[in-house]
């Protein structure tokens, strides 16, 4: 019977060149739905949360869910799952564009990258066959340039799958590149990718859709009422494709909660200056949409004489105001620039910020710099630092590509790292926003902002207007929130069709594809155990209690400026009642939950 | 005076800011009368930063900040 999988992975070991198909096992499929869930599942049961993140012994992950390339509204999504280089915990970076739908297309679910190649390499499939291909001639080559060149190759039906320069030095900041402008951007699998040796990979497929929906009416049904009520909704309706993310921008600065300088100021009173307002009314061509998605947040913008993706609200706001910047052009280049070279566009912003406040307070000194001085607002600083990080030369390049945390502890300043288990915190401050801090501190793979949106309800009032000043209730609501999210990643569905559906739509439309018959309370459930087993594989790879925190400056330093001015966070109270709601000890599953939530390979661990 | 603060769509025909003079009107809402500017279009309504209704009040030196539905990631 279909169900919306093609049951196949393909395993690939670089280090003996074999090539496997193994089947997807479907009770663990029905347990895990597939992308996120199931790519953890599949590296925590393989024993990955112990080795050496850059050794042959970590593994990647390429993995698509069951909705992935299907007709519903926003389905392209794919992840990079594998033990991340930068937080030593599990990563599951999230991409859109047209790659993982045209992996889907090729008959595979996931592609499992084991070993080490012995000559840099990359994987072209086409349909059933896999082959490695010699990639030394694109060594060094820029992101873009080598989504070209493989297409004049491969033809133009292709999709592109690369690392650029970043990944290839094992920067520890690098991301994985897709379609030229999309990342699966944190966490540093671009570096996992570059010790593997394996530069790109490249998908051509035949079919054009998936043809194994279960039930092909129900699913068109589901779509045709979820397609409605985004349709509806004026938000995934038509507010994202009107300004993007960056419509973000002058909102959290108007609630005083726009991170400015590394975190000690949160309103920046030019930020209307690199707002999305002002990126739509001086470089915006169109707006951009990945695989059959109908919100098109994406930027698509006129950057010199070059037509290019432009910056998320992320990006805006770290080379912004986080920088002491309000220069949107310089902006657009640094952001160019980390697609280009491969890099984390939220990272390796924050990094910068945290060495120019070293710089601020003399540890960082001026012959460290090259002739490119770390001062607040510099527009030569955000792009020529971003450029040393994608192909670092100098000791303080190489430092600063290594994310925060090493560069702060190097000069004895860890409290500038503004970062969680070692991954630099997104853009909204934790002392104005209560509630994100818990998503923050909890987040497994280390601080984001995209496993919780906490942001939804307490600043934009999605499903519901909380107190952004309090800390009533957020547990349960970030818990809610982890636990839906893990689901709609793992259905390879993207997670802003959330501003507008919920768990009852998420159900039609997984029932329907994959013949399942899960009620809304049941798909929690599995985003519940989803949620455990990341947490589990982090406690065997030395995660502990401890780091789930925040930063001291969030909860010591209160806001010095805007309209939040004294607030700090309140995580120490929160973080208890959000254990007591997840059924955790000391941060971490009692048997009794994991038995709960049918986790019995993990009771005992 | 209130300053008033119009965002992405609400931009359109009105500018960035706006004052009014406080004696004038006595809650946002009439505010967003005078404007004409209804109340379902505005997604976001904040007097000094913080969330607000329609119905609270404004007085003299408050900055009201107006949004259509806009969000992100």
């Amino acid at each position: 019977m279909s169900n919306a999988y093609y049951e196949k992975i393909g395993r690939i070991n670089l280090s003996t060149g074999e090539i496997k198909t193994e089947p997807l096992d479907l009770e663990i499929a029905k347990k895990f739905i597939g992308g996120r869930g199931l790519g953890t599942k599949i590296l925590y049961d393989e024993g990955v949360a112990t080795v050496d993140p850059l050794s042959p012994d970590n593994k990647l992950v390429y993995i698509t869910g069951p909705m992935t390339g299907s007709n519903s509204p926003s389905s392209g999504r794919y992840m990079v799952v594998t033990k991340s280089p930068l937080t030593g915990m599990i990563a599951c970076a999230n991409s859109g564009g047209i790659w993982g739908a045209k992996l889907k297309f090729a008959g595979w679910d996931a592609l499992i990258v084991e070993g080490v190649a012995p000559e840099w390499c990359y994987l072209y499939i086409e349909d059933d066959k896999i082959e490695i291909l010699d990639a030394s001639e694109y060594l060094g080559v820029l992101s873009e340039e080598l989504d070209d060149k493989l297409k004049e190759k491969h033809g133009a039906d292709c999709s592109v799958l690369n690392i650029g320069p970043a990944g290839e030095k094992q920067v520890l900041l690098s991301c994985v590149m897709n379609d030229k402008d999309r990342a699966a951007g944190r966490s540093g699998t671009g570096a996992v990718m570059g010790s593997k040796k394996l530069k790109a990979i490249v998908v051509k497929a035949s079919r054009k859709q998936l043809d194994v929906i279960a039930d092909v009416d129900a699913l068109k049904e589901a779509n045709k009422n979820c397609l409605k009520i985004m349709t509806d909704n004026p938000l995934t309706g038509a507010g994202l494709r009107a300004l993007g993310t960056a419509s973000l921008v002058n909102v959290i600065n108007g609630i005083g909660a726009l991170p400015t300088k590394n975190w000690q100021e949160s309103y920046c009173p030019t930020a209307d200056k690199f707002s999305g307002e002002t990126l739509a009314e001086k470089y915006l061509v169109k707006p951009g949409a990945c695989f059959h998605c109908p919100i098109a947040c994406g930027r698509i913008i006129k950057h010199d004489d070059k037509i290019v993706g432009g910056p998320e609200y992320e990006p805006l706001w770290a080379y912004g105001s986080d920088c002491g910047n309000d220069d949107l052009w310089a902006i657009d280049e640094a952001n160019r620039l980390c697609n280009e070279y491969g890099l984390d566009a939220i990272g390796v912003p924050c990094t910068i910020a945290a060495a120019m406040e070293l710089y601020q307070n003399g540890c960082i000194k001026e012959e460290e710099c090259d002739g490119v001085p770390l001062e607040w607002g510099s527009s030569k600083a955000i792009i020529e630092w971003t450029r040393r990080m994608g192909d670092p030369q100098s000791p303080l390049a190489k430092l600063m590509s290594s994310g925060s945390v090493r560069l702060c502890e190097a000069y004895g300043h860890p409290e500038f790292s503004m970062s969680v288990k070692k991954q630099e915190i997104p853009a909204y401050d934790a002392r104005a926003i209560q509630g994100i801090g818990i998503n923050y501190a909890t987040a497994n793979c280390g601080a984001a902002h995209v496993r919780g949106y906490m942001i939804a309800p307490e600043v934009l009032g999605i499903p519901a207007q909380l107190d952004r000043t309090v800390i009533d209730e957020k547990a349960g609501w970030a818990k809610t929130f982890q636990d839906l999210t893990a689901v709609i990643d793992s259905m390879g569905t993207c997670l802003f069709t959330s501003f507008a559906l919920g768990a009852p739509e998420y159900a039609s439309l997984l029932n329907a594809a994959t013949g399942t018959n899960y009620t809304p309370e049941e798909l929690l459930e599995v985003g519940e155990r989803i949620f455990n087993i990341e947490r589990m594989f982090n406690k065997a790879a030395g995660m502990k209690p401890e780091d789930d925190r925040l930063p001291k400056r969030l909860l010591q330093e209160p806001v010095s400026n805007g309209p939040s001015k004294g607030m700090v966070s309140k995580l120490p109270e929160m973080l208890p009642q959000y254990y007591e709601a997840r059924g955790w000890v000391n941060a971490f599953p009692t048997d009794e939950t994991l038995k709960k939530l049918g986790l019995d390979e993990c009771v005992g661990k | 005076m209130i300053e008033v603060r119009f965002f992405a769509t609400l931009r359109q025909g009105r500018g960035k800011v706006a004052e009014i003079d406080a004696e004038e009107i006595s809650t946002a809402g009439e505010l967003l009368r005078r404007f004409d500017i209804p109340a379902e279009e505005v997604s976001i309504l904040l007097i000094n930063g913080f969330h607000s209704k329609p119905e609270d009040p404004v007085k003299d030196g408050d900055v009201v900040s107006l949004f259509p539905p806009v969000g992100g990631g």
